[in-house]
C-alpha cells in the first residue's frame, strides 16, 4: 500500500464515467434516433419502377385501335466502358461522332456507374444488328420498352397521344409521375389516363456504396407486380371511321356518328388529320411542330373543338320548338314570295318562290320564309316581351345541347355559341328589341356556332323522339363492360314525341325528293336536313345531318365539309355512304359516286394568292398600268406570299353592316 | 511463497478469457465486413478474416510463451525493448512504406510491421522500471524530467510519421503518473485545457473570457477572507487560461493539419459535409444507428457488407458490430472492455512490487484510451483518430502488440508472490 493508494477510485470513476458516457451516445443513435435507420435504408435501397403495359384500345368490334409495340432503347454505364472503335459504334447505331461524344459526357456526368439512356428508341433492325456486336462494347446494353402503335393509323385526334410528362403536369399529380414518364397528352389518352396507365411496380433492390445492384431486398417482399392499364372499348365502328377519313381526304371538315340508342360514337373524324404514329418515336418532336405549324390544322379537333352557325339544319330545332310552343303545328301553312319582310325595310331572301308550305314542306324545301315568320312569332308573339320571348326561345334551344358543352369524354370540348338576350341587349343598347334584330337566328345562321358533335347529337335527338345519352367514346373498361354511369341517363330535350313526327317525315322527304335526293339510298329511308351556311370568310361550308333508318334508328350523322359549297353537294353524300357502310357493311352505289368524294380535293385553293392577287387587280384599276409594273408590284409581290394580311374586302363589309343596322334600328317590329 | 509448478493456477484467467471473448467477436466481426455472399470461404488466407485468424494463433501462441518466460527478463530487458522500438521507429522513417499518407509500416514479406504498436508496451516498461526505481516523489520536476522524456521521445518519432493518432495514446499514461504521485493539477489543467479549446472554437474568444472572468472574480470574492493561496491560484490559472485562449487559434491555425482541423470542425458541428470530409463518421453513424437495439442479424448488416463504411474491418469494426448486434450488441462490447480494464486495474493494485502496479496501470491506460478513442470515434464524439480497437479490430501488430501487453502483465501478476 503507498500513500497514492486512494487515487485508484479517481481513476476507476474517471473511466467508468467516460465509458458510461459512450454506452448513453450510442443508446441515442441506435435505440432513441430512428433517423440512422431512414439513412441506411437510403444508402442501400433503390425503388426500381416496373412500368405496366399500358392499356390497348380497341374499336366497338374489337379491332385494335392502338396498340403497344416493342423498342430498343440503348443504355450505357459509362464507369464499365472500355475502350473500342467509336466510329465503328456510330455507324452500327446511326449517329454521328460528335452526337456520341457528347452524349457519353452527359451520361458520364449523371452517373459513372448508374444506367442511362443513350439513344433512345432504336429501330428493331438496328437493334437486332447491335445486339450481335455488343460483346464488343462491354457497358453498354439494349434495354426492352414499348410505345405506342397505330396499325391502321386513323382517329388520331379521336385517340390523341402520349408524351413525357411536364414540370406543371407533375406538380398536378402531386409527383405521382416521374420526370421521364409517360402521360396521355389530348384525346382518349389524356381523358382515360388514370385506367390506361395501370398500376406501376415497385422492385425493391440493394445496392453497395458504388451503386451496383446487389440483390433484392428481403426477398422481394415489399415489392409489388405492376398491373397492366385496362383495355378501352371504344365506340368506334373502324370500318366508317376507316372509309370516313378516306372520304374526307382533301377536304377540311369533320364526320361525328352516333349511336342515337346508346349515345355511342361511331365515327369522329376531324380533317385534315394526321398519321398518329408521326406521334412516335424519334421524330416526334420535329413531327409535332410541323403538325403545329401546318397552315389547315391537324391538331385542331374539328368535332369537338370547330364551331360554325349551322345553316339550314336549324330550321329543324326551329320546327320543334315552334310545335311545343304551339307557334305552329304541322298543317300551319305559310306563303313564300321568295323572302321573309320583317321591320321596316328589312328582308331575309328566300331560295325560291315557294308558294303556300305546310311545315313538312318547310322542312323539305328549306324554306327561309317560314322559318324566319315561324321565329318571329316565337319571340315577338309569345305574349310576352319580344326580349323575354327570345329568353324562352333560347331555353328550350339549348335543351337540345346547343351552346353549352355535352361532356363528352374528351379533353378541350368548346360549348359553341347560343347567344343570349344579353348580347343583343348590349349591342343595341336597349331592351326594345325583336325577332328583327336576329332573325338570321331562324334559319341557322348569324351569332350561332355549333359544332359538329353537337350537330350529331341533335340528330339522334330527332332520332329519338325526345331524348339522348351524352355522346361518349368509350363503350366499355377491360371486361368489366362498365362506362360512366352518366352515360346511361336519358336527357330529355323537353319537346313532346309527336311533335317530331312531322319534322321527320319532312326530314325523310328531304333526301327521298328534296334537296338531298342525291343522297338518296335504296331500301333505307334516310331522314336528312342539308345546309347551306354563309361563310364572310369564304365558300359556303357544306353540311348534312340526318338518321338512319327511320323506324328504329341505328345511327345518326353530322357531316361538315369547310368551304364546299351546298350541303347536298359534298356532306350528304358523304353521310349518306357512311350510312350505307354502316349498316350494310357495302356499297351499293356506282364506283363513280364514291370516287367522286374520295379524289375531290376541296382544300382552299392557296387562298393567300388568290385575295391578294384580286386586291392588287383593284389597285390595278386605280392606279396607271406603267405605275404599277415599276413601283407597286416588285413591293406588294414578297407580301403575297407570306400571309392574306392584306385587308381588302373588309371595309365594305363592315359598311354594309352599318346600313343594315341603321335599316333595323328605328322600328323594333311587333 | 506459491509453488513455482502450480503456475497456470496463478494466471489470472477471467482476463484471459475477457481476451478471448474479446478476440472472438473480433474475428467474427472481421468475417462479416469482408463478407462476400460470392465467395463463402471460412478460411482463406487472402483476406482479411483469413489473415487475422492467423495473427490470433500467432497472438496467442505468443502469449503462452511469454507466460512460460522468467517474469524478470522484462525487468531486466526493458531497456533493450525500448532501445529496439526506438530503432524501429527511426528505421520506419527511413525505409518504412508510405500507406495513405502515413509512413508507419515496415515490409516483412506479405505483412507489414507497424513500430509505433510496439512501442507502447516497450516504452511502458521502461516508464514502470524508471518510476518503481525513483526514491523521491514523482511530483518533483528533476524526477518526472526523465519519466517525460522516456515518453516523448517515441511520440514525437510517431508523429513524425504523421501518425498523431496513435502519438495521443501515449497522453493517457498521465493517469498512471497521476496514480504514481503525479499532481492531481495536471489531470485538472488537461481537463481544463479541453473544455477552453472547445469553447474558444465554439464561441468567440471574449466570451470564454468573460465567462472564466466571472467564475474567477466569485471565487476570489467567496474565498478572498478564508484562504489565500485559493485566490493566488485562481489568478494564476487566470491568466494562463487567458494565455492558453489565445495560443489556441495559433494552434488550431498552424500546429494542425487541414484534415485535422476539418474533423474538429465537423465534431463541433462548425461544418456539415456528409459527403466529403464528415462521409466517415456520417456512413458510421448511420450503420451503427440502423442496427436499433437488437440488430439486422449477423452477416445481415447492409451498411457494412455493401462498403458503405469505409476502413470497416480495422478502425471502423465497431460499425459491423453496431449494425448487425445493435444495441445488445454494442453494450456488450463496451461492458466487456469496462470489466477487462477495472479487472486490470484490481490485478494492477494487488501487486507487491511497484514495477508490476506501474506496468499494470499503463496497460489498463492504452487499452482504455484506445477503446475510448476509437468508439467515440464511430459515434461521433470524438474526432476521427485512426487507432484500431484493442483485439478487434483487424491487423497483426495491433493485435499482437496489445496481446503482448496484456500478457506481459498478466505473467507479473502470476508472479506476484516472487521477487522482483
Amino acid at each position: 500500500m503507498d500513500s497514492f493508494f486512494n487515487r485508484k477510485y479517481v481513476i476507476q470513476t474517471i473511466f467508468i464515467v467516460i465509458t458510461l458516457t459512450l454506452l448513453i451516445r450510442i443508446f441515442y443513435i441506435q435505440v432513441i434516433d430512428k433517423q440512422y435507420l431512414l439513412s441506411a435504408n437510403n444508402n442501400v435501397l433503390r425503388r426500381l419502377i416496373i412500368y405496366p403495359a399500358r392499356g390497348i384500345i380497341l374499336d366497338r368490334n374489337l379491332k385494335v385501335l392502338v396498340q403497344n409495340e416493342p423498342v430498343y432503347d440503348l443504355m450505357v454505364i459509362p464507369g464499365q466502358v472500355a475502350a473500342f472503335d467509336t466510329l465503328a459504334f456510330c455507324n452500327l447505331i446511326g449517329i454521328q461522332k460528335n452526337i456520341f461524344d457528347s452524349q457519353f459526357v452527359r451520361s458520364k456526368k449523371y452517373s459513372l456507374y448508374r444506367a442511362s439512356v443513350f439513344e433512345k428508341q432504336l429501330s428493331a433492325k438496328t437493334a437486332a444488328a447491335l445486339q450481335e456486336r455488343l460483346f464488343e462494347y462491354p457497358g453498354f446494353y439494349v434495354q426492352n420498352r414499348s410505345v405506342r402503335y397505330y396499325p391502321d393509323s386513323i382517329a388520331a385526334q379521336f385517340l390523341g397521344y402520349i408524351g413525357e410528362v411536364n414540370d406543371k403536369e407533375i406538380e398536378k399529380s402531386g409527383s405521382f409521375y416521374n420526370k421521364g414518364d409517360y402521360i396521355g397528352k389530348s384525346g382518349i389518352e389524356k381523358s382515360y389516363e388514370d385506367l390506361l396507365r395501370g398500376q406501376r411496380g415497385v422492385r425493391n433492390i440493394m445496392v453497395d456504396v458504388h451503386n451496383r445492384e446487389k440483390g433484392s431486398f428481403f426477398e422481394g417482399k415489399y415489392d409489388t407486380l405492376a398491373v397492366s392499364g385496362d383495355n378501352l372499348i371504344s365506340s368506334l365502328d373502324k370500318r366508317i371511321q376507316q372509309f370516313g377519313e378516306q372520304l374526307m381526304n382533301n377536304k377540311i371538315g369533320s364526320i361525328v356518328a352516333i349511336e342515337p340508342e346508346t349515345g355511342e360514337i361511331l365515327a369522329f373524324v376531324s380533317s385534315p388529320s394526321y398519321n398518329p404514329n408521326m406521334m412516335v418515336g424519334r421524330q416526334r418532336g420535329n413531327n409535332y411542330m410541323k403538325l403545329l405549324n401546318e397552315g389547315t390544322k391537324p391538331m385542331f379537333i374539328r368535332p369537338t373543338q370547330a364551331e360554325y352557325p349551322p345553316g339550314s339544319i336549324f330550321k329543324v330545332i326551329n320546327a320543334l320548338v315552334a310545335q311545343q310552343f304551339k307557334t305552329v303545328d304541322y298543317n300551319t301553312v305559310c306563303s313564300c314570295p321568295g323572302g321573309y319582310r320583317y321591320g321596316y325595310r328589312g328582308f331575309m331572301k328566300c331560295t325560291h318562290v315557294h308558294g303556300s308550305l305546310n311545315l313538312i314542306g318547310a322542312i323539305q324545301e328549306s324554306c327561309n320564309t317560314y322559318f324566319g315568320y315561324t321565329y318571329a312569332k316565337m319571340v315577338d308573339k309569345s305574349g310576352l316581351r319580344p326580349i323575354n320571348g327570345y329568353r324562352k326561345w333560347r331555353e328550350a334551344v339549348s335543351k337540345f345541347g346547343i351552346g353549352s358543352k355535352l361532356n363528352i369524354d374528351l379533353p378541350a370540348e368548346r360549348k359553341g355559341l347560343l347567344p343570349t338576350a344579353e348580347l343583343y341587349t348590349k349591342r343595341w343598347k336597349s331592351e326594345k328589341w325583336g325577332s328583327g334584330f336576329n332573325i338570321s337566328l331562324s334559319i341557322g345562321q348569324g351569332e350561332l356556332g355549333i359544332t359538329p358533335l353537337q350537330m350529331a347529337n341533335v340528330a339522334a335527338i330527332i332520332a329519338n323522339k325526345g331524348y339522348y345519352y351524352k355522346p361518349h367514346l368509350i363503350k366499355a373498361i377491360g371486361n368489366k363492360k362498365i362506362i360512366r354511369p352518366e352515360f346511361t341517363q336519358k336527357n330529355y330535350v323537353g319537346i313532346d314525341t309527336q311533335y317530331f313526327s312531322p319534322v321527320i317525315e319532312g326530314m325523310s322527304r328531304v333526301v327521298k325528293q328534296g334537296t338531298a335526293y342525291y343522297s338518296k339510298i335504296n331500301d333505307i329511308e334516310i331522314c336528312g336536313k342539308t345546309g347551306t351556311v354563309q361563310n364572310p370568310h369564304g365558300a359556303n361550308h357544306s353540311v348534312f345531318f340526318a338518321f338512319a333508318p327511320r323506324i328504329n334508328p341505328k345511327i345518326a350523322i353530322a357531316v361538315v365539309v369547310e368551304n364546299a359549297g351546298y350541303g347536298a353537294t359534298w356532306s350528304a353524300p358523304i353521310a349518306s355512304l357512311l350510312i350505307e357502310k354502316y349498316l350494310r357493311d357495302s356499297i351499293t352505289r356506282p364506283k363513280y359516286y364514291t370516287d367522286r368524294l374520295l379524289n375531290a380535293n376541296l382544300l382552299p385553293k392557296k387562298p393567300a394568292l388568290k385575295i391578294s392577287l384580286t386586291a392588287i387587280d383593284s389597285i390595278n384599276k386605280k392606279i396607271k398600268a406603267d405605275s404599277i409594273k415599276k413601283n407597286i408590284l416588285p413591293k406588294l409581290k414578297p407580301k403575297l406570299n407570306d400571309t392574306l394580311k392584306i385587308k381588302i374586302p373588309k371595309p365594305s363589309i363592315k359598311k354594309l353592316k352599318d346600313t343594315l343596322y341603321e335599316t333595323l334600328k328605328p322600328k323594333p317590329s311587333r | 511463497m506459491i509453488n513455482q509448478r502450480s503456475f497456470f493456477f496463478n494466471v489470472d484467467w477471467l482476463s484471459i478469457l475477457l481476451f478471448l471473448f474479446l478476440i472472438t467477436i473480433g474475428w467474427f466481426s472481421i468475417y462479416a465486413a469482408v463478407y462476400d455472399e460470392n465467395a463463402v470461404y471460412i478460411i482463406d488466407f487472402s483476406s482479411n478474416s483469413g489473415k487475422q485468424l492467423l495473427f490470433i494463433m500467432v497472438s496467442i501462441m505468443l502469449g503462452v510463451v511469454i507466460l512460460l518466460l522468467d517474469s524478470k527478463f522484462f525487468y531486466v530487458l526493458s531497456p533493450v525493448f525500448y532501445g529496439l522500438t526506438i530503432m524501429l521507429l527511426v528505421a520506419v522513417l527511413l525505409i518504412g512504406r508510405n500507406v495513405g499518407g502515413n509512413q508507419a509500416w515496415i515490409p516483412i514479406g506479405s505483412f507489414r510491421l507497424q513500430p509505433s504498436e510496439f512501442a507502447k508496451w516497450a516504452s511502458s516498461l521502461l516508464l514502470a522500471r524508471y518510476i518503481s526505481s525513483l526514491t523521491g516523489k514523482l511530483n518533483d520536476f528533476s524526477n518526472a524530467l526523465p519519466a517525460i522524456v522516456i515518453l516523448i521521445f517515441p511520440m514525437l518519432l510517431i508523429m513524425l510519421q504523421p501518425d498523431t493518432g496513435s502519438a495521443l495514446v501515449f497522453l493517457a499514461l498521465v493517469f498512471t503518473l497521476y496514480r504514481e504521485g503525479l499532481s492531481p493539477y495536471f489531470l485538472v489543467a488537461g481537463f481544463m485545457m479541453i473544455i477552453l479549446f472547445v469553447c474558444t472554437l465554439l464561441f468567440t474568444k471574449l466570451v470564454v473570457i468573460i465567462v472564466i472572468s466571472f467564475v474567477s472574480a466569485f471565487i476570489i470574492y467567496y474565498f478572498y477572507k478564508k484562504n489565500k493561496r485559493i485566490v493566488a491560484t485562481t489568478i494564476a490559472t487566470f491568466i494562463l487560461s487567458v494565455v492558453f485562449i489565445f495560443s489556441v487559434d495559433f494552434v488550431y491555425n498552424n500546429v494542425l493539419q487541414a484534415h485535422q482541423k476539418s474533423r474538429i470542425d465537423l465534431l463541433l458541428g462548425l461544418i456539415n459535409d456528409p459527403k466529403g470530409a464528415g462521409y466517415n463518421v456520417n456512413q458510421s453513424k448511420i450503420a451503427i444507428g440502423s442496427g436499433g437495439l437488437l440488430g439486422r442479424g449477423y452477416l445481415q448488416g447492409t451498411q457494412t457488407k455493401f462498403n458503405f463504411v469505409p476502413e470497416q474491418s480495422t478502425d471502423f469494426i465497431f460499425c459491423t458490430i453496431g449494425e448487425e448486434w445493435g444495441f445488445a450488441g454494442t453494450s456488450t462490447v463496451i461492458s466487456l472492455y469496462l470489466f477487462l480494464i477495472l479487472r486490470l486495474i484490481f490485478i494492477a493494485e494487488r501487486q507487491r512490487s511497484s514495477f508490476s502496479r506501474i506496468y499494470g496501470y499503463t496497460v489498463a491506460c492504452i487499452i482504455f484510451c484506445h477503446f475510448f478513442i476509437n468508439i467515440g470515434m464511430t459515434i461521433g464524439l470524438v474526432p476521427v483518430i485512426g487507432i484500431p480497437l484493442p483485439f478487434i479490430s483487424y491487423g497483426g501488430s495491433s493485435l499482437i502488440s496489445f496481446t503482448i501487453l496484456l500478457f506481459i502483465l498478466l505473467k507479473l501478476d502470476a508472479n506476484r508472490m516472487g521477487i522482483i
